[in-house]
């Protein structure tokens, strides 16, 4: 009786759900998608009634088939580059076969750098500067978070280089690389150095101040468990401090690549680093009728890199978080 | 009664202010025999929390001090466990690792691994909470980490376990278990203990003496009450019994006749925070007693 009674109540309640679910995709799927339509006509729109000394802006279509072309420029040089391999591999294996004793030389294939590996380099100089920030910073917001002193020390400091934009900093960089960092045979080039650091020194404050901030928050309950257990100071750090301040941490990580990212275009814009920023540059300076549906395509690249990016931040903070839900 | 364990001689302690010291607590003394469980009771800002961070050695007396078999405390330390009004378990560890975390400093030098995994494990289990000790502090209810923190003070083998209102966050059921549970506890281990109370109820069926604190500033002990009740103590055939009513009476008309706080001025309830006001609403919704007795009290 009862579930006679209840059946169409239950369909009903059942139906609210799939009408919601159906209203939940739209909002989530649909929206975007429409979000998306709208950017793309008005990007047509506009596109084909700016006139630039470079041509027509480009539109859509035009920086679809210039991801086309990079990617056909990448397995070609890609191509070039297994031959010429090959290539030496084929006479050196006859200079031997002819001379067993025959000096032969092994050369690397040096093409033009694709857009493909652009990206690579980017990506390498972007995690590389991202990782000694967090390395400087961690550490450093753990000591001015613990002693007030040092904090008080330090604050100003932070305070004034924290707002300095990248392009100040890199004619410094530059220079200071250029004069410290000589070696007959680098391991790095300068100009990766170069951008890296400048990667560094501007990504490195929302870390800092977000860990001095999440360490010196420590509740002041967990500390009194701490005193009343007598933890000696280091266990104390380890197991009271830092784990609290882990999630401030994740926080500030995030926004640190997040700045990482958007700074190294402009490093090596200016440091000529064979990455993005370089490329944008080069497109610029190469003003062939491409060249802006290049750079837009780059833009776009360098969009949904920085999106990834803070992707896997997030899922890593998930990951490493104790607070997160 | 045994020996004297704990010996509370001429406490007082000011705190400084921008308008001069603020003498928060004025010559406190008493004396807790070993296996003695004491409440403090007494309105809100009266100095109890004070009191029991002194004894536990978060606070310095200004003057006057606690002996605890014989040395003076100085600082805080694992003979004194706290187990705090919430709970302050560390929210990154499970159960376990919580309690392990006493065992390891407390224990390092006495037990050996599995020693202490089935001293953890033994902890856990005489709170009852044997089925959840893999739980992290989010995923268990208030009443549940209000256990674990009592597993984890108990754990250290403390000479004196102190509770800072261990139940008062707690809804009246959940309080209810928690403290015949602890009465359980109690008759098995026979601990020492100074619990912090607003709940009379609480204190009459807990303790073996209660103490009751006037009003601050200059707060200091008013009255002392030994519940020479029988124990095991039952709360509902006590409920009916005339000399648990008597007692509940006594202690209410030290709260509210005799320290009746006249001064519950807004402002002042602002500086005191969170604590301000919960006394006369917790006591008025007592979970086990009669509930009109509690009103009339303070009507």
């Amino acid at each position: 009786m009862t579930t006679l009674t209840l059946a169409p109540l239950a369909r009903m309640a059942r139906q609210t759900r799939e009408q919601l679910n159906v209203k939940h995709l739209l909002h989530a799927l649909g929206m975007p998608l429409l979000g998306l339509a709208l950017f793309l006509l008005l990007w047509q729109g506009a596109a084909s009634s700016i006139d630039t000394s470079l041509g027509k802006f480009p539109g859509p279509a035009a920086v679809l088939e210039q991801f086309d072309n990079l990617w056909a420029e990448h397995l070609n040089e890609r191509a070039r580059g297994e031959k010429f391999i090959a290539a030496q591999e084929a006479r050196n294996a006859r200079l031997l076969a002819e001379n067993p004793g025959a000096e032969v030389s092994i050369r690397p294939y040096v093409g033009r750098p694709t857009f493909v590996d652009q990206i690579g380099t980017s990506l390498l100089t972007v995690l590389s500067g991202f990782v000694l920030a967090t390395l400087i910073a961690i550490p450093l917001g753990i000591v001015t978070g613990l002693n007030r002193h040092v904090h008080a020390a330090l604050n100003p400091l932070i305070q004034v280089f924290k707002p300095v934009s990248p392009l100040a900093w890199l004619p410094l960089v530059t220079m200071v690389v250029a004069a410290l960092y000589v070696s007959e045979d680098p391991m790095f080039q300068k100009s990766f150095v170069t951008s890296m650091i400048t990667v560094t020194l501007c990504s490195l404050w929302p870390t800092l101040l977000n860990t001095t901030a999440g360490v010196a928050a420590v509740s002041s309950d967990l500390q009194n468990v701490s005193r009343v257990l007598r933890l000696p100071w280091l266990t104390h750090v380890r197991r009271i401090v830092l784990p609290s301040a882990v999630p401030m941490m994740f926080t500030g990580l995030r926004v640190s690549l997040g700045i990482a990212w958007m700074v190294l275009i402009a490093a090596e814009m200016l440091a000529q680093n064979p990455g993005l920023g370089k490329f944008v540059w080069d497109e610029f300076q190469n003003g062939s009728s491409q060249s802006l549906s290049r750079i837009m395509a780059a833009v776009i690249t360098i969009g949904l890199i920085g999106f990834l990016l803070d992707r896997i931040m997030l899922l890593l903070q998930k990951k490493a978080s104790w607070d997160a839900n | 009664m045994t020996r004297t364990q704990l010996e509370l001689s001429g406490v007082s302690i000011e705190f400084p202010t921008p308008k001069g010291p603020f003498l928060a607590l004025d010559n406190v003394n008493l004396k807790i025999a070993e296996g003695e469980f004491v409440s403090l009771i007494g309105h809100s800002g009266c100095g109890k929390s004070t009191v029991l961070n002194i004894v536990a050695g978060l606070l310095q007396a200004t003057r006057g001090g606690c002996i605890l078999d014989g040395k003076e405390v100085s600082e805080p330390g694992p003979e004194r466990a706290v187990v705090f009004q919430n709970h302050s378990l560390l929210p990154w560890l499970t159960a376990y690792q919580n309690v392990e975390l006493a065992v390891q400093q407390v224990f390092r030098k006495q037990m050996n691994k599995a020693q202490m995994r089935e001293w953890i494990i033994h902890n856990l289990e005489l709170v009852h909470m044997g089925h959840a000790i893999h739980k992290r502090p989010g995923e268990i209810s208030g009443g549940m980490k209000q256990r674990v923190g009592i597993a984890r003070a108990l754990a250290m083998q403390p000479k004196v376990l102190l509770m800072d209102e261990p139940f008062g966050a707690l809804d009246a059921l959940t309080r209810a278990h928690l403290q015949d549970s602890l009465m359980e506890i109690q008759r098995d281990l026979n601990n020492t203990v100074i619990m912090i109370t607003h709940d009379v109820d609480e204190a009459v069926l807990l303790s073996d003496r209660i103490v009751m604190m006037t009003n601050g500033p200059a707060a200091t002990i008013g009255e002392i009450l030994s519940i020479d009740l029988p124990r095991p103590r039952n709360r509902v055939t006590l409920a009916d019994d005339p000399a648990y009513n008597r007692y509940r009476q006594a202690v209410l008309r030290f709260l509210y006749e005799k320290q009746r706080k006249v001064t519950d001025l807004p402002v002042k309830r602002k500086r005191e925070g969170m604590e301000s006001g919960k006394a006369p609403v917790k006591a008025a919704a007592d979970t086990t007693g009669d509930q009109g007795q509690a009103r009339s009290a303070l009507a």
